[in-house]
């Protein structure tokens, strides 16, 4: 579904990514895990098309199509999710009507039947349900006064309703306490499927506790130096960065 | 000031014949001002209050004076109607009343509304003060020549005590005529004491034209009295329109304004509020939306002269392609005025690089225990959340038309009627670029 060949990038002139490669298939849950300053959010920005990302070098493909050619919401309508580390408030705007927007830009686009209100809140109902999410938080703007838990749990309801092929979760755990880590993962768990991918990226391995990955791999300094299954993440647990892939970088 | 060049504006503006209303003080009210738009002509932008608006243009212009066919000229009734408003209504097309289009049947009790033109048939006593006014500085120059060539507004009086339920609109309708025209509106309102009233002031165009109207409007505002005021100012793209508000506020009166500034070529609004009672209070919110080359001048004046008095003013301003915004907001607190609270803050949105909003509060304070807080910013959409409806799927232009909407909306969602706040948010969205 994806595959990242020696990706190098660049942000404010400073090179962050270096030649990083890494292959996901449809159904595979896919944990990046690192330092700070190794890469992990420049990888997500760069996946999900922000501006400020210089690509210099290698290739990004998804579903055999060049992802890094596509503006940002057009990677949205091919199914790519990047649920945000720091999820932005927007005054005004209501939640509600903010993802009926991006629901049927992205059918409109894909040549699928938009949905009206009523068809579409029926829909939302469904998923918020699946995710334990209160409805009053369709009535309010998006992520306008959220707590940091409702800000991370509102990423994961528009998951949940945009059903991506390829997600991507960028330290979706950071800053949550157990309970809210708990139902954010119950959440990513409800929606795996043989046809989704996850790409989880994470500075703990506390997650990979809730949400358990097939692959684990270690990010640093811009290239990915180890991989393993979990048992990999428990042993960063253990060990710290210190040490890993030593000598094992291409 | 020095002798007046003879511009072709001022030139064509005193070529109209003043109006005779055969009422002594009216007429030499009328004269007077009209000698003293003559000799003083029109503000260059080294007065103040005109620092940003640059008349030279429109000094070029000529203007037929008013129009002698406006009672017939055609007018899509569907297009005056404001879908879930009902109740009195009173037209004016080209600064002329027109009883065919206007609903004055049944008013309800306590409610008089008519326009200038017959009031002046009647007794107008009431109507002298309003009227009689000499305007004294060089920045009133469209005052001055309203005063002198208006014959025709609204004049709505309520009586103390009485609550009109259904709001009272007035629609100002400018239509193509043969030439481009002057006309002229003076409206005078008042309501009693603990008089109850919601207003709604429309300014509507038939089609394109590029004629020039200026409109002064009264309102008084007894002791307790409580009015909501909804201005929705979509003139043609052509059209220049210079209107000047001026309320007063009694004691506990209490006045909310909501205004949205969309069409016209050159628009200014000088909005003078006084505060003479004490507690009386007024919100004022608006938003202005110039796009293309229009230019929307809003002169907000506040001035705090009794006790306890508070305001707070709310505007946004959104400017596109190569249209420029001005508002300036200057809140006085009197001496005496102790324990005012006056809040005013106006942010500004630019949609392209060639677009200008300029923006100016202002804040004199001369009383003792007064809250004031006053700002203003100027900015582009936010890059972040641009990016994060995008990455929802949500295309460019989409987005930016999202987040200009929502920016906008924040100031007139407080306005209580839920069929007029849908329809200014209709408007605006369709008034966004897409």
């Amino acid at each position: 579904m994806l595959k990242i060949e020696n990706l190098h990038a660049r942000v404010e002139g400073r090179e962050i990514l270096k030649g990083l490669s890494l292959t996901v298939n449809a159904g595979e849950v896919h944990a990046i895990m690192g330092p700070n300053g190794a890469g992990k959010s420049t990888l997500g920005n760069v996946l999900s098309g922000r501006e400020g990302y210089e690509v210099t070098a290698g290739t990004v493909t998804y579903n055999g199509i060049d992802l890094l050619a596509l503006e940002p919401e057009a990677r949205a309508a091919a199914g790519v999710f990047l649920a945000f580390q720091y999820p932005v408030e927007i005054p005004g705007v209501n939640n509600t009507y903010f993802l009926r927007a991006a629901f049927n830009a992205q059918r409109k686009v894909r040549g699928e039947k938009e949905l009206d209100s009523m068809h579409f809140l029926k829909l939302v109902r469904e998923k918020l349900k699946v995710m334990q999410i209160s409805d009053e938080l369709l009535h309010r703007a998006v992520n306008e006064g959220f707590s940091g838990g409702e800000k991370k749990r509102n990423e994961i309801f528009q998951m949940a309703v945009l059903e991506p092929q390829l997600a991507i979760l960028d330290e979706t755990d950071s800053g949550l306490d157990i309970d809210a880590l708990k139902q954010v993962a119950q959440g990513v768990n409800a929606l795996r499927s043989p046809e989704r991918a996850f790409l989880m990226i994470t500075h703990y391995q506390r997650l990979l506790d809730y949400v358990v990955p097939d692959f684990v791999h270690v990010l640093a300094d811009g290239r990915i130096v180890e991989s393993g299954d979990k048992s990999l993440a428990l042993k960063l647990e253990e060990h710290g960065y210190v040490g890993i892939g030593e000598g094992a970088a291409a | 000031m020095s002798q007046p060049a003879p511009l072709p504006l001022v030139e064509s503006l005193l070529d109209a014949p003043l109006p005779d209303s055969g009422i002594a003080w009216l007429d030499t009210a009328r004269r007077e001002n009209r000698e003293a738009f003559a000799s003083a002509g029109l503000p260059d932008t080294r007065v103040e209050a005109w620092k940003y608006t640059a008349l030279r243009a429109l000094a070029q212009r000529r203007f037929a004076n008013g129009d002698g066919h406006a009672q017939t000229r055609k007018v899509d009734t569907a297009s005056l109607a404001l879908p879930g408003i009902d109740g009195p209504k009173l037209v004016f097309v080209n600064g002329v009343f027109r009883a065919d289009l206007s609903v004055l049947d049944s008013l309800p009790a306590g409610l008089t509304l008519q326009p200038l033109s017959q009031a002046l048939q009647g007794d107008v006593q009431p109507l002298r003060f309003a009227l009689s006014r000499h305007y004294r500085e060089t920045g009133d120059a469209f005052a001055r020549i309203n005063a002198a060539n208006a014959s025709d507004g609204v004049v709505l009086r309520i009586e103390a005590n009485a609550k009109i339920d259904a709001p009272v609109q007035l629609i100002f309708v400018g239509a193509a005529a043969e030439a481009a025209l002057a006309w002229h509106a003076r409206n005078v309102i008042e309501l009693g004491e603990g008089a109850e009233l919601t207003l709604i002031e429309q300014h509507v165009a038939t089609d394109d034209q590029t004629h020039l109207a200026t409109l002064v409007s009264d309102i008084e505002l007894r002791e307790g009295a409580r009015l909501q005021h909804t201005l929705l100012q979509n003139a043609a793209i052509g059209a220049s329109l210079i209107r000047r508000s001026n309320l007063r506020l009694h004691a506990r009166a209490q006045a909310t304004l909501h205004v949205l500034e969309l069409g016209g070529a050159l628009v200014r609004h000088d909005l003078h509020a006084q505060l003479i009672g004490d507690e009386a209070q007024l919100d004022t919110r608006g938003v202005f939306m110039p796009h293309g080359r229009q230019h929307i001048d809003t002169q907000l004046a506040i001035r705090h002269q009794a006790l306890n008095t508070r305001s707070s003013s709310k505007w946004r301003g959104v400017a596109n392609d190569r249209a420029r915004g001005v508002f300036r907001g200057a809140i006085v607190v009197a001496p005496g005025a102790d324990g005012s609270d006056a809040s005013l803050s106006n942010k500004n949105l630019l949609l392209s690089p060639s677009a200008e909003i300029d923006t100016k509060p202002e804040l004199e304070i001369y009383a003792d225990e007064v809250k004031a807080a006053h700002g203003a910013t100027v900015g582009q959409l936010d890059e972040r959340s641009l990016f994060y409806l995008r990455s929802r799927g949500i295309p460019q232009a989409e987005a930016r038309a999202l987040l200009t909407a929502a920016f906008c909306r924040a100031v007139l969602d407080d306005l209580p009627n839920e069929a007029l706040r849908e329809h200014l948010s209709t408007l605006l969205v369709a008034h966004l670029p897409t």
